[in-house]
Protein backbone atom coordinates (compact mmCIF):
# COMPACT_ATOMS: atom_id res chain seq x y z
CA UNK A 1 0.00 0.00 0.00
CA UNK A 2 1.27 3.37 -0.86
CA UNK A 3 1.33 6.11 1.40
CA UNK A 4 -0.55 8.75 0.55
CA UNK A 5 1.12 12.48 0.26
CA UNK A 6 1.53 14.50 3.66
CA UNK A 7 -1.63 17.49 3.85
CA UNK A 8 0.01 18.99 6.94
CA UNK A 9 2.95 20.88 7.22
CA UNK A 10 5.10 19.96 10.21
CA UNK A 11 5.04 22.05 13.38
CA UNK A 12 9.01 23.15 13.53
CA UNK A 13 11.13 22.17 17.00
CA UNK A 14 12.77 24.90 18.91
CA UNK A 15 15.78 24.84 21.88
CA UNK A 16 14.11 24.09 25.45
CA UNK A 17 16.19 26.54 26.43
CA UNK A 18 17.76 26.99 29.25
CA UNK A 19 14.97 26.78 32.26
CA UNK A 20 13.15 23.78 31.35
CA UNK A 21 13.79 22.09 34.24
CA UNK A 22 10.79 23.05 36.09
CA UNK A 23 8.60 22.12 32.91
CA UNK A 24 9.48 18.49 32.47
CA UNK A 25 10.56 17.28 35.56
CA UNK A 26 8.96 15.15 37.41
CA UNK A 27 9.38 12.31 40.09
CA UNK A 28 11.99 9.19 39.92
CA UNK A 29 11.78 9.83 35.79
CA UNK A 30 15.51 8.55 35.22
CA UNK A 31 14.53 5.46 37.29
CA UNK A 32 12.87 3.09 34.64
CA UNK A 33 13.70 0.29 36.69
CA UNK A 34 14.20 0.33 39.85
CA UNK A 35 17.87 0.98 41.26
CA UNK A 36 17.50 -1.75 43.42
CA UNK A 37 15.47 -4.69 41.39
CA UNK A 38 17.26 -7.55 39.63
CA UNK A 39 18.10 -6.69 36.49
CA UNK A 40 18.62 -3.22 36.92
CA UNK A 41 21.14 -1.70 35.18
CA UNK A 42 22.96 1.70 35.34
CA UNK A 43 23.58 3.49 32.40
CA UNK A 44 25.32 7.04 32.27
CA UNK A 45 27.32 9.18 30.46
CA UNK A 46 28.33 13.02 29.86
CA UNK A 47 27.02 15.35 27.36
CA UNK A 48 30.18 17.83 25.75
CA UNK A 49 30.32 20.05 23.47
CA UNK A 50 32.66 21.33 21.29
CA UNK A 51 35.35 21.81 22.87
CA UNK A 52 34.80 18.90 25.25
CA UNK A 53 33.45 21.00 27.99
CA UNK A 54 30.63 19.25 30.00
CA UNK A 55 26.85 20.83 28.70
CA UNK A 56 25.16 21.27 32.03
CA UNK A 57 21.62 21.99 30.95
CA UNK A 58 20.84 19.19 28.64
CA UNK A 59 18.34 16.25 29.17
CA UNK A 60 18.33 13.05 27.81
CA UNK A 61 15.22 11.00 26.95
CA UNK A 62 15.57 7.22 26.32
CA UNK A 63 12.93 4.58 25.19
CA UNK A 64 13.67 0.49 25.35
CA UNK A 65 11.96 -2.86 25.03
CA UNK A 66 12.21 -4.74 27.96
CA UNK A 67 14.71 -7.58 28.59
CA UNK A 68 12.88 -9.89 25.85
CA UNK A 69 12.55 -7.24 23.02
CA UNK A 70 9.14 -6.68 23.21
CA UNK A 71 8.03 -3.15 23.35
CA UNK A 72 6.51 -2.26 26.53
CA UNK A 73 2.73 -0.33 25.95
CA UNK A 74 2.12 0.19 29.56
CA UNK A 75 1.08 3.26 31.25
CA UNK A 76 3.23 4.66 33.87
CA UNK A 77 6.28 6.65 32.52
CA UNK A 78 5.07 9.88 34.47
CA UNK A 79 3.73 8.32 37.76
CA UNK A 80 6.46 5.48 38.16
CA UNK A 81 4.87 2.49 40.82
CA UNK A 82 8.34 0.69 40.46
CA UNK A 83 7.37 -2.40 39.23
CA UNK A 84 5.61 -1.50 36.18
CA UNK A 85 8.26 -1.32 33.31
CA UNK A 86 7.47 1.40 30.22
CA UNK A 87 10.32 1.94 28.87
CA UNK A 88 10.56 5.64 28.58
CA UNK A 89 12.88 7.83 30.97
CA UNK A 90 14.47 11.45 31.14
CA UNK A 91 17.52 12.56 32.60
CA UNK A 92 19.03 15.87 33.12
CA UNK A 93 22.65 16.69 32.84
CA UNK A 94 24.51 17.62 36.48
CA UNK A 95 26.68 20.82 36.71
CA UNK A 96 29.32 17.94 35.34
CA UNK A 97 27.27 17.46 32.31
CA UNK A 98 26.45 13.77 33.58
CA UNK A 99 23.50 12.03 32.79
CA UNK A 100 21.98 8.80 34.42
CA UNK A 101 19.50 6.21 34.00
CA UNK A 102 18.59 2.94 36.20
CA UNK A 103 16.70 0.94 33.38
CA UNK A 104 16.67 -2.79 31.75
CA UNK A 105 19.12 -3.90 28.91
CA UNK A 106 16.79 -4.03 26.09
CA UNK A 107 16.43 -7.28 24.42
CA UNK A 108 16.05 -7.96 20.97
CA UNK A 109 14.91 -10.28 18.44
CA UNK A 110 17.07 -12.67 17.87
CA UNK A 111 20.10 -12.18 15.91
CA UNK A 112 19.48 -8.35 15.73
CA UNK A 113 21.37 -5.56 17.77
CA UNK A 114 19.59 -4.53 21.24
CA UNK A 115 19.41 -0.38 21.49
CA UNK A 116 17.89 2.19 23.30
CA UNK A 117 15.88 4.74 21.39
CA UNK A 118 17.56 8.28 22.31
CA UNK A 119 17.29 11.50 22.01
CA UNK A 120 19.18 15.12 23.30
CA UNK A 121 18.12 18.14 24.00
CA UNK A 122 19.89 21.17 25.42
CA UNK A 123 19.92 24.58 25.87
CA UNK A 124 21.79 26.18 22.84
CA UNK A 125 20.61 23.32 20.69
CA UNK A 126 18.16 24.71 18.33
CA UNK A 127 15.96 21.46 17.83
CA UNK A 128 16.25 18.06 19.36
CA UNK A 129 19.01 15.26 18.30
CA UNK A 130 18.01 11.66 17.48
CA UNK A 131 20.24 8.75 18.32
CA UNK A 132 20.61 5.33 19.45
CA UNK A 133 22.70 3.89 22.61
CA UNK A 134 23.44 0.11 21.81
CA UNK A 135 24.33 -2.48 23.93
CA UNK A 136 27.75 -3.51 23.26
CA UNK A 137 27.45 -7.23 23.93
CA UNK A 138 26.39 -8.91 21.14
CA UNK A 139 29.50 -8.36 18.12
CA UNK A 140 27.74 -10.68 15.58
CA UNK A 141 24.22 -8.83 15.77
CA UNK A 142 26.42 -5.27 15.76
CA UNK A 143 28.15 -6.33 12.67
CA UNK A 144 24.73 -6.91 10.87
CA UNK A 145 23.15 -4.00 11.98
CA UNK A 146 21.73 -2.16 9.27
CA UNK A 147 22.51 1.08 10.52
CA UNK A 148 25.95 0.22 11.93
CA UNK A 149 27.35 -1.68 9.43
CA UNK A 150 26.96 1.86 7.16
CA UNK A 151 29.40 3.14 9.36
CA UNK A 152 32.98 4.01 9.32
CA UNK A 153 34.17 2.52 12.44
CA UNK A 154 34.95 5.85 14.06
CA UNK A 155 31.30 6.46 13.75
CA UNK A 156 30.02 3.58 15.07
CA UNK A 157 32.08 3.52 18.02
CA UNK A 158 29.63 6.79 19.31
CA UNK A 159 26.71 4.58 19.17
CA UNK A 160 27.65 1.64 21.11
CA UNK A 161 27.41 2.09 24.95
CA UNK A 162 30.72 0.09 26.98
CA UNK A 163 30.41 -2.71 29.28
CA UNK A 164 31.92 -1.54 32.77
CA UNK A 165 33.10 -4.24 34.63
CA UNK A 166 30.15 -4.04 37.19
CA UNK A 167 27.73 -4.71 34.53
CA UNK A 168 26.47 -0.94 34.30
CA UNK A 169 26.78 0.83 30.71
CA UNK A 170 28.64 3.95 29.74
CA UNK A 171 27.66 6.09 27.49
CA UNK A 172 29.24 9.32 25.99
CA UNK A 173 27.15 12.24 23.89
CA UNK A 174 29.43 14.50 21.95
CA UNK A 175 27.17 17.29 20.21
CA UNK A 176 30.07 18.69 18.18
CA UNK A 177 33.81 17.61 16.68
CA UNK A 178 36.24 15.05 17.57
CA UNK A 179 34.38 11.89 18.37
CA UNK A 180 31.00 13.69 17.24
CA UNK A 181 27.89 11.30 17.59
CA UNK A 182 26.31 10.41 15.01
CA UNK A 183 22.67 11.80 15.28
CA UNK A 184 19.55 10.59 13.24
CA UNK A 185 16.35 11.46 10.76
CA UNK A 186 14.36 8.84 9.81
CA UNK B 1 44.11 15.80 26.22
CA UNK B 2 42.75 18.27 29.43
CA UNK B 3 39.20 18.44 29.76
CA UNK B 4 37.89 21.57 30.37
CA UNK B 5 36.51 21.35 34.18
CA UNK B 6 32.33 22.35 34.67
CA UNK B 7 31.60 25.87 34.93
CA UNK B 8 28.43 27.39 36.79
CA UNK B 9 25.84 27.00 34.50
CA UNK B 10 24.77 30.24 34.87
CA UNK B 11 27.71 32.26 34.12
CA UNK B 12 27.61 30.15 30.77
CA UNK B 13 24.33 31.78 29.77
CA UNK B 14 25.76 35.20 28.62
CA UNK B 15 27.79 35.19 24.96
CA UNK B 16 31.42 36.36 25.05
CA UNK B 17 31.46 38.74 22.66
CA UNK B 18 27.74 40.62 23.50
CA UNK B 19 27.44 41.74 20.14
CA UNK B 20 24.63 44.69 18.82
CA UNK B 21 21.24 43.94 18.05
CA UNK B 22 22.36 45.32 14.65
CA UNK B 23 24.96 43.21 14.12
CA UNK B 24 22.91 39.67 15.44
CA UNK B 25 19.82 40.72 12.71
CA UNK B 26 21.97 41.47 10.27
CA UNK B 27 23.78 37.93 10.65
CA UNK B 28 20.06 36.25 10.89
CA UNK B 29 19.32 38.05 7.75
CA UNK B 30 21.86 36.72 5.58
CA UNK B 31 22.03 33.70 7.10
CA UNK B 32 18.46 33.50 6.23
CA UNK B 33 19.30 34.79 2.62
CA UNK B 34 22.05 31.86 2.39
CA UNK B 35 19.84 29.18 3.01
CA UNK B 36 17.27 30.23 0.71
CA UNK B 37 19.95 30.28 -1.90
CA UNK B 38 21.10 26.52 -1.09
CA UNK B 39 17.26 25.74 -1.33
CA UNK B 40 16.90 26.83 -4.60
CA UNK B 41 19.90 25.48 -5.21
CA UNK B 42 18.08 21.93 -4.84
CA UNK B 43 19.59 21.26 -0.84
CA UNK B 44 17.12 19.31 1.20
CA UNK B 45 17.07 22.06 4.32
CA UNK B 46 15.75 20.96 7.88
CA UNK B 47 12.87 23.45 9.12
CA UNK B 48 15.32 24.65 11.85
CA UNK B 49 19.03 24.79 11.62
CA UNK B 50 21.17 23.64 14.11
CA UNK B 51 24.38 25.62 12.91
CA UNK B 52 22.66 29.26 13.42
CA UNK B 53 25.91 31.50 14.76
CA UNK B 54 23.81 33.86 16.01
CA UNK B 55 22.26 32.02 18.62
CA UNK B 56 25.60 32.08 20.59
CA UNK B 57 25.25 28.85 22.57
CA UNK B 58 24.87 27.19 19.80
CA UNK B 59 28.04 27.39 18.12
CA UNK B 60 29.89 24.79 20.27
CA UNK B 61 26.99 22.63 21.00
CA UNK B 62 25.60 21.84 17.02
CA UNK B 63 26.56 18.89 15.29
CA UNK B 64 28.72 19.26 12.25
CA UNK B 65 28.13 15.96 10.58
CA UNK B 66 25.26 15.54 8.31
CA UNK B 67 22.65 12.96 10.00
CA UNK B 68 22.46 9.93 9.65
CA UNK B 69 18.91 8.87 7.63
CA UNK B 70 18.00 5.50 9.18
CA UNK B 71 14.93 3.30 8.96
CA UNK B 72 12.85 3.27 12.11
CA UNK B 73 12.39 0.28 13.83
CA UNK B 74 9.70 -0.87 16.63
CA UNK B 75 10.95 1.08 19.38
CA UNK B 76 11.49 4.33 17.38
CA UNK B 77 7.77 3.85 15.81
CA UNK B 78 6.09 3.68 19.39
CA UNK B 79 5.86 5.94 21.80
CA UNK B 80 5.47 5.88 25.72
CA UNK B 81 1.70 5.43 26.46
CA UNK B 82 -0.10 7.47 28.23
CA UNK B 83 -4.18 7.81 29.58
CA UNK B 84 -6.47 10.44 30.18
CA UNK B 85 -5.64 9.80 33.83
CA UNK B 86 -1.71 9.61 34.16
CA UNK B 87 -2.33 14.00 34.62
CA UNK B 88 -4.78 15.74 37.13
CA UNK B 89 -7.32 18.27 35.28
CA UNK B 90 -5.79 20.74 37.33
CA UNK B 91 -2.23 20.20 35.55
CA UNK B 92 -3.61 21.90 32.78
CA UNK B 93 -5.10 25.23 34.74
CA UNK B 94 -1.61 27.18 35.24
CA UNK B 95 -3.86 29.40 37.55
CA UNK B 96 -5.01 27.76 39.92
CA UNK B 97 -2.05 25.65 41.49
CA UNK B 98 -1.94 28.43 44.79
CA UNK B 99 -3.68 29.85 47.05
CA UNK B 100 -4.71 32.63 44.93
CA UNK B 101 -4.33 34.02 41.31
CA UNK B 102 -1.97 35.12 39.58
CA UNK B 103 -1.25 38.41 38.12
CA UNK B 104 -1.47 38.98 34.20
CA UNK B 105 -3.91 38.67 31.23
CA UNK B 106 -5.77 35.03 31.79
CA UNK B 107 -5.79 33.55 28.46
CA UNK B 108 -6.47 30.13 26.88
CA UNK B 109 -4.47 27.99 24.52
CA UNK B 110 -6.79 25.34 22.62
CA UNK B 111 -5.87 23.20 19.40
CA UNK B 112 -5.48 20.19 18.08
CA UNK B 113 -2.39 17.67 17.89
CA UNK B 114 -2.26 15.70 14.91
CA UNK B 115 -0.06 14.08 12.69
CA UNK B 116 1.15 15.11 8.84
CA UNK B 117 -2.02 13.34 7.47
CA UNK B 118 -4.56 15.24 9.48
CA UNK B 119 -5.01 12.25 11.94
CA UNK B 120 -5.53 13.23 15.86
CA UNK B 121 -3.07 12.03 17.85
CA UNK B 122 -4.78 10.58 20.86
CA UNK B 123 -3.67 10.14 24.46
CA UNK B 124 -0.64 12.04 24.25
CA UNK B 125 1.11 14.07 26.62
CA UNK B 126 1.44 17.83 26.28
CA UNK B 127 3.78 19.67 28.73
CA UNK B 128 4.34 23.37 28.96
CA UNK B 129 6.43 25.89 30.34
CA UNK B 130 6.45 29.87 30.79
CA UNK B 131 7.38 32.80 32.24
CA UNK B 132 5.04 34.87 34.23
CA UNK B 133 3.35 38.07 33.25
CA UNK B 134 6.77 40.13 34.62
CA UNK B 135 8.69 37.76 31.83
CA UNK B 136 10.01 36.12 35.05
CA UNK B 137 10.60 32.15 35.04
CA UNK B 138 10.53 30.29 38.44
CA UNK B 139 14.14 28.80 37.74
CA UNK B 140 17.23 29.64 40.10
CA UNK B 141 18.77 30.60 37.37
CA UNK B 142 16.83 32.93 36.05
CA UNK B 143 18.28 36.08 37.46
CA UNK B 144 16.08 39.07 35.30
CA UNK B 145 15.24 41.49 37.93
CA UNK B 146 11.62 41.02 37.60
CA UNK B 147 9.05 40.27 39.99
CA UNK B 148 8.49 36.49 40.74
CA UNK B 149 4.31 35.90 41.69
CA UNK B 150 3.67 33.76 44.19
CA UNK B 151 0.99 32.58 42.85
CA UNK B 152 2.28 31.07 39.44
CA UNK B 153 4.63 28.30 39.16
CA UNK B 154 4.22 28.47 35.02
CA UNK B 155 4.46 24.44 34.46
CA UNK B 156 1.46 22.31 32.83
CA UNK B 157 0.61 19.19 31.62
CA UNK B 158 -2.43 17.58 29.51
CA UNK B 159 -3.39 14.95 27.97
CA UNK B 160 -5.08 14.98 24.28
CA UNK B 161 -8.70 13.56 23.94
CA UNK B 162 -9.56 11.00 20.94
CA UNK B 163 -9.69 14.34 19.15
CA UNK B 164 -6.10 15.07 19.41
CA UNK B 165 -7.49 18.39 21.40
CA UNK B 166 -5.52 19.82 24.49
CA UNK B 167 -6.31 22.89 26.49
CA UNK B 168 -4.21 25.08 28.92
CA UNK B 169 -5.52 28.06 31.25
CA UNK B 170 -2.97 30.21 31.97
CA UNK B 171 -1.29 33.72 32.27
CA UNK B 172 -0.23 35.36 29.23
CA UNK B 173 4.06 35.51 29.49
CA UNK B 174 5.86 38.61 29.45
CA UNK B 175 9.18 39.17 27.28
CA UNK B 176 11.97 38.52 29.18
CA UNK B 177 16.12 39.91 28.28
CA UNK B 178 18.58 37.19 27.98
CA UNK B 179 22.00 37.55 27.66
CA UNK B 180 22.58 36.12 23.96
CA UNK B 181 23.83 39.63 23.14
CA UNK B 182 23.45 43.37 24.09
CA UNK B 183 19.56 44.26 24.72
CA UNK B 184 18.58 40.81 23.83
CA UNK B 185 15.14 39.84 24.48
CA UNK B 186 12.80 37.10 24.10
CA UNK B 187 9.38 37.66 22.49
CA UNK B 188 6.68 36.24 25.14
CA UNK B 189 6.53 32.44 24.13
CA UNK B 190 5.36 29.39 26.27
CA UNK B 191 7.90 26.21 25.77
CA UNK B 192 5.62 23.38 24.30
CA UNK B 193 7.02 19.64 24.79
CA UNK B 194 5.01 17.27 22.77
CA UNK B 195 4.39 13.23 22.38
CA UNK B 196 3.88 11.83 19.11
CA UNK B 197 2.39 7.96 18.60
CA UNK B 198 5.99 7.22 17.46
CA UNK B 199 9.35 8.45 18.79
CA UNK B 200 10.57 9.91 16.13
CA UNK B 201 7.55 11.93 15.99
CA UNK B 202 9.16 13.88 19.49
CA UNK B 203 8.42 17.22 19.39
CA UNK B 204 9.83 20.39 21.67
CA UNK B 205 9.19 23.67 20.64
CA UNK B 206 7.84 27.23 21.44
CA UNK B 207 4.56 28.81 20.81
CA UNK B 208 4.46 33.03 20.34
CA UNK B 209 1.91 35.49 20.50
CA UNK B 210 0.78 37.62 17.26
CA UNK B 211 2.53 40.98 15.94
CA UNK B 212 5.13 40.62 18.59
CA UNK B 213 7.70 43.62 17.42
CA UNK B 214 10.29 41.19 18.77
CA UNK B 215 10.24 38.57 15.95
CA UNK B 216 12.64 39.67 13.58
CA UNK B 217 15.26 40.50 16.63
CA UNK B 218 15.05 36.92 18.28
CA UNK B 219 18.01 34.84 17.08
CA UNK B 220 16.01 31.66 18.56
CA UNK B 221 12.70 31.99 16.81
CA UNK B 222 15.01 32.97 13.63
CA UNK B 223 16.96 29.29 13.73
CA UNK B 224 12.95 28.15 12.07
CA UNK B 225 14.44 29.92 8.74
CA UNK B 226 11.14 30.01 6.29
CA UNK B 227 8.85 32.68 7.51
CA UNK B 228 5.73 29.97 7.08
CA UNK B 229 7.25 27.39 9.00
CA UNK B 230 7.94 30.54 11.49
CA UNK B 231 4.56 31.38 10.73
CA UNK B 232 3.41 28.38 12.18
CA UNK B 233 4.61 28.56 15.55
CA UNK B 234 2.59 31.79 16.37
CA UNK B 235 -0.44 31.19 18.13
CA UNK B 236 -3.85 32.42 16.17
CA UNK B 237 -6.16 35.00 18.23
CA UNK B 238 -9.21 33.26 18.29
CA UNK B 239 -12.17 35.22 19.29
CA UNK B 240 -14.48 32.14 19.28
CA UNK B 241 -12.52 30.30 21.55
CA UNK B 242 -12.55 34.26 24.31
CA UNK B 243 -14.78 33.27 27.31
CA UNK B 244 -17.03 36.53 28.37
CA UNK B 245 -16.00 38.22 31.76
CA UNK B 246 -13.43 35.13 32.02
CA UNK B 247 -9.88 34.57 29.19
CA UNK B 248 -9.31 35.47 26.02
CA UNK B 249 -8.10 32.61 23.68
CA UNK B 250 -5.17 31.67 21.36
CA UNK B 251 -5.61 28.61 19.14
CA UNK B 252 -2.66 26.70 18.24
CA UNK B 253 -2.54 23.42 16.34
CA UNK B 254 0.59 20.98 16.40
CA UNK B 255 1.39 18.77 13.72
CA UNK B 256 3.90 16.15 14.25
CA UNK B 257 5.39 14.68 11.55
CA UNK B 258 7.24 10.84 10.71
CA UNK B 259 8.80 9.34 8.53
CA UNK B 260 6.81 7.05 5.64
CA UNK B 261 6.23 3.99 8.39
CA UNK B 262 4.46 5.82 10.89
CA UNK B 263 1.83 6.07 8.64
CA UNK B 264 1.51 2.41 8.56
CA UNK B 265 2.38 1.92 12.44
CA UNK B 266 -1.19 4.36 12.92
CA UNK B 267 -3.43 2.78 10.50
CA UNK B 268 -2.67 -0.28 11.88
CA UNK B 269 -3.82 0.28 15.65
FE1 LIG C 1 11.74 30.65 27.39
Amino acid sequence: MAVPPRTLRATPGQTVGPFFAYGVGYDRMHQVAHPHAPGTVLLGGTVYDGVGAPVPDAFVEIFGADADGVVPRRRGSFRRDDHTFTGFGRAFTNDDGHFEFFTRDPGARPGRAAFFAAIVYARGLPDRLHTRIYLPDDAAALAADPLLRDLAADDRATLVAERMPDGSLRHDIRLQGEKETVFLVF
Amino acid sequence: MTVPTATAPETLLAAPDQASQRQITGEIESLHAELARRERAGEDLPATVHDFPPYRSSILRHPTKSPKLVDPETIELLSPAFGQRDVAAVESDLTIQHAGEPLGERITVQGRLTDSWGRPVANQLIEIWQANSAGRYIHQRDQHPAPLDPNFTGAGRAITNEAGEYAFTTIKPGPYPWKNHLNAWRPAHIHFSVFGSSFTQRLVTQMYFPGDPLFALDPIFNTIWRQKDRQSLIGVYDHELTAPEWATGYRFDIVVDGPDATWFENESE
